[in-house]
């Protein structure tokens, strides 16, 4: 990446930092200006490698960048001034962290001479983002500023892959020191493995030929290692014939159209797919970390298969579930050699595996995803399903808030593709998918970006309309609109007699007249029969979109695990009765989040 | 078969009869020697439920700008497991190593640990001479003294400094500094 002329030049902090950016690939930031940035800003502004993308609020500069990363593969940068503009990144940071997502957040800070004074905007940045980032640093030597900067970009892309912090004085930003370029030698107690155990991947490959019963379970580490990852990992499910479920981080790796698809696990799966993890006698995890949202009750969980294990993260292995063949590697060299392996010594004798197919059939025709359909209202799925149909064939990526439209829209929105589905898995974050939405969009200017949203999560965030419409990001705010915190509202029903504790929002602002006063462009639409039409509208314009999609005020989001359940004792949607979901969940369930 | 495998905390999700029991381990843990460092070791501890029972921290390596961390903790076996690898995932940490696993490897009970301890006591009369007495059968040494009071210096075992100190109590204890364990595997062999 570098250049003779960039070697070694004598430069100030500021230009560093700019400096840094190019020479690290980076065409995007996302930020906000403030005093102890100040001298970073006028660097930008004096060139036009970079582009400065200007949001309303800090959070929303970590999820645009959050957005431009998951939908491109690399890394997401936002600048923030110190103090307010740093706590304001905290929660795209955890959010970065848990899902796994590689970005580098360039804080100022106030001058060194001043650190420790309770100055103004002063905060103690390294230490209120150190569990929230992979690695951070406070450069106080501007001769270390360049190395650090490149240090930070290759913590945040390799190995598992996530947030980090790099806190500049202003006065570092002013002083002049040596720029180094970006250098291939990292630091010797940063070595990620990537490559799997061989004998590890033999035996795992012996257990999946013997398998009867076998299930692949994919997350969202196929798609953070690339796309050769979501390659092989086609290959390896043509070629054992195995079924193949996922988590929500890793949809759209393995297609939803391909026919080894059981649909998504988890509390609000499939229940075939569910099914098909609770009664496996081999299930084969690739880049998934068995979270309590995938596992249900754990003492319950998969009770007679072996199970294999791939992370690059070693502390992932036997954090919640014991392994039998753990792989600690990059999924994308794993899957290389696994695939290479099975190709050379397994034989998949693909009639062996009809008994599983038939029962998977037959759990798959409970049609677990049913909904009433209602002609005068729209059903929430429908809407869903609708949006799918008609942007399907479009070059298409999807965000989304946190709640039920999250469900729905990872139950009913069918992803063929990785990096298309943007969703704030492990955190929950509502108000990440407007901002996400922003950041996908600068990153594919052509693309059609749609943040599937809730009515309460879209508020969160609002405020990055004016973002969107400054720089002419057309993207299409789809919200489904039911007036309540729905999953909120379905947590209440299942756990506290219905009594519905301010999860209802009495004053709804008017999303129609909000996107015109922004700039953008608001749509209404409350029946079924005009739905269609109003979604083409809002793909014909080329402006933000808010649409206000009026759904069905009670609808709720099945099926379920309900707390403290175990994959087979899902909660189905024509199992729910009032009196099914009031006492679904036990008394232990209910200390459960 | 996953009931003995489960972690105590973490996720509600999690709450479960432990059925490993909880034991003591001594770990190794080789730093770079920078800022906040120690700050990442601890807040790791703090921040996933796991117990510090006793943390000793200082530069080994000059030149190299390492430092040996040794901590002593309690959890079960797989939590012990889940720390180390916690711990490994810090970026400025080289090497975890669990000594008393190590221990085990080797065939001995434990590794060496080693505590240094400041205790001073202030008396006059019978219990003067006491405390001198007993201070010499522990073979601790008097590095500060006037009419009044003793400083003792003692080293050992963190068993031996307890009874060491519970014996000096009622001889005119007045205050105590302990360093925390310092250890190592016994062998020709690093860490």
């Amino acid at each position: 990446m570098s250049n003779g002329q960039n070697e070694r030049r004598e430069m100030t902090g500021a230009e560093m930092v700019v400096q840094a950016l190019k020479d690290n690939g980076v065409k995007h930031v996302f930020g906000y200006p403030g005093g102890a940035v100040l001298p970073i800003y006028d660097e930008i502004f004096q060139q036009d490698e970079v582009e400065h993308i200007l949001v309303r609020h800090e959070q929303g500069a970590g999820h645009a960048a959050e957005g431009y990363a998951r939908s491109t593969g690399k890394a997401g940068v936002l600048l923030v001034t110190s103090g307010p503009g740093a706590t304001n990144a905290v929660t795209p940071l955890q959010d970065a962290l848990m899902d796994s997502i590689p970005l580098v957040c360039l804080t100022g800070q106030v001058p060194t001479s001043l650190i420790g004074s309770d100055a103004f905007q002063e905060c103690d940045t390294v230490g209120i983002t150190r569990p929230c980032t992979k690695h951070n640093w406070l450069v106080k030597d501007v001769n270390e500023l360049a190395a650090t900067i490149h240090e930070a970009f290759h913590v945040a892309t390799t190995g598992r892959p996530g947030p980090v912090v790099v806190d500049i004085p202003k006065d570092v930003q002013f002083a002049k020191g040596i720029y180094v370029p970006p250098q291939t030698a990292p630091r010797t107690s940063y070595q990620p493995k990537v490559q799997g155990d061989l004998e590890k991947i033999k035996a795992a490959v012996e257990l999946m030929a013997g398998a009867k019963k076998p299930i692949i379970y994919s997350g969202g580490g196929v798609i953070n290692s690339g796309p050769e990852a979501s390659h092989l990992l086609r290959e390896l499910v043509d070629l054992t014939g195995f079924p193949i479920t996922s988590t929500l981080m890793g949809l759209g790796a393995y297609p939803a159209s391909g026919k080894n698809w059981v649909g998504m696990l988890g509390m609000h799966g499939t229940y075939e797919a569910n099914m098909a993890m609770h009664d496996c006698d081999v299930m084969i995890c690739i880049g998934a970390r068995f979270d309590d949202r995938i596992t249900g009750r754990l003492t319950a969980f998969s009770p007679n298969s072996k199970k294999i294990h791939i992370d690059i993260d070693p502390s992932s292995i036997n954090k919640n579930v014991h392994t039998d063949v753990p792989i600690i590697g990059d999924v994308g060299r794993v899957l290389e050699d696994l695939v290479r392996l099975w190709r050379a010594t397994a034989k998949t004798d693909k009639k062996a595996l009809y008994p599983w197919w038939e029962q998977i059939a037959k759990w798959r025709a409970r049609d677990s995803l049913a909904y009433k359909m209602n002609n005068d209202v729209i059903m929430p799925q429908y809407a869903i399903q609708r949006l799918y149909a008609l942007t399907k064939d479009m070059d298409t990526y999807i965000t989304t808030e946190v709640g039920q439209h999250q469900m729905w829209a990872a139950q009913h929105y069918h992803f063929d593709k990785p990096n298309r589905w943007m969703t704030s898995g492990g955190l929950g974050t509502m108000g990440y998918g407007l901002p996400a939405a922003l950041g996908v969009q600068i990153a594919h200017p052509d693309a059609l970006v749609i943040d599937i949203a809730g009515d309460a999560s879209v508020q969160m965030t609002m405020q990055e309309m004016s973002s969107a419409v400054q720089y002419e990001a057309p993207i299409k705010i789809f919200i489904l609109n039911n007036q309540y915190m729905g999953m909120v509202r379905q947590w209440q029903q299942l756990l506290h007699g219905n009594r519905l504790s301010h999860s209802y929002t009495e004053a709804m602002p008017d999303f129609v007249k909000l996107a015109e006063a922004y700039g953008g462009h608001g749509i209404r639409c409350d029946k079924p029969d005009e739905l269609d039409d109003a979604i083409r509208e809002m793909i014909s314009v080329k402006k933000p979109v808010l649409f206000d999609c009026r759904v069905a005020t009670l609808a709720n989001c099945f099926p379920m695990i309900p707390s403290g359940k175990a994959h087979n004792e899902m909660l189905l949607p024509d199992e729910a009765t009032d009196e099914a979901v009031a006492n679904a969940i036990d008394a232990k369930g209910r200390e459960l989040v | 078969m996953n009931a003995q495998h489960l972690q105590p905390t973490g996720s509600a999700y999690f709450i479960a009869k432990e059925t490993e029991k909880p034991e003591t381990h001594t770990l190794s843990v080789l730093v770079d020697n920078e800022p906040g460092v120690l700050a990442r070791v601890i807040g790791l501890f703090s921040g996933r439920g796991y117990n510090i029972e006793s943390l000793t921290v200082s530069e080994t390596e000059h030149e190299k700008h390492l430092s040996r961390i040794t901590i002593v903790t309690r959890g079960t076996p797989h939590v012990m497991e889940q720390i180390k690898h916690q711990l490994e995932r810090i970026v400025p940490v080289h090497r975890v190593v669990d000594l008393t696993v190590r221990s085990h490897e080797l065939g001995q009970e434990r590794p060496l640990e080693r505590e240094l301890a400041l205790v001073k006591v202030a008396g006059t009369g019978d219990a003067r001479v006491e405390a001198l007495r007993l201070a010499d059968a522990f073979r601790a040494s008097v590095i500060d003294a006037n009419t009044e009071h003793f400083i003792f210096e003692i080293t050992g075992k963190g068993s031996k400094l307890d009874q060491f100190i519970a014996i000096m109590k009622p001889l005119g204890l007045v205050e105590i500094c302990r360093t925390g364990v310092a250890a190592m595997n016994r062998g020709p062999q690093g860490m």
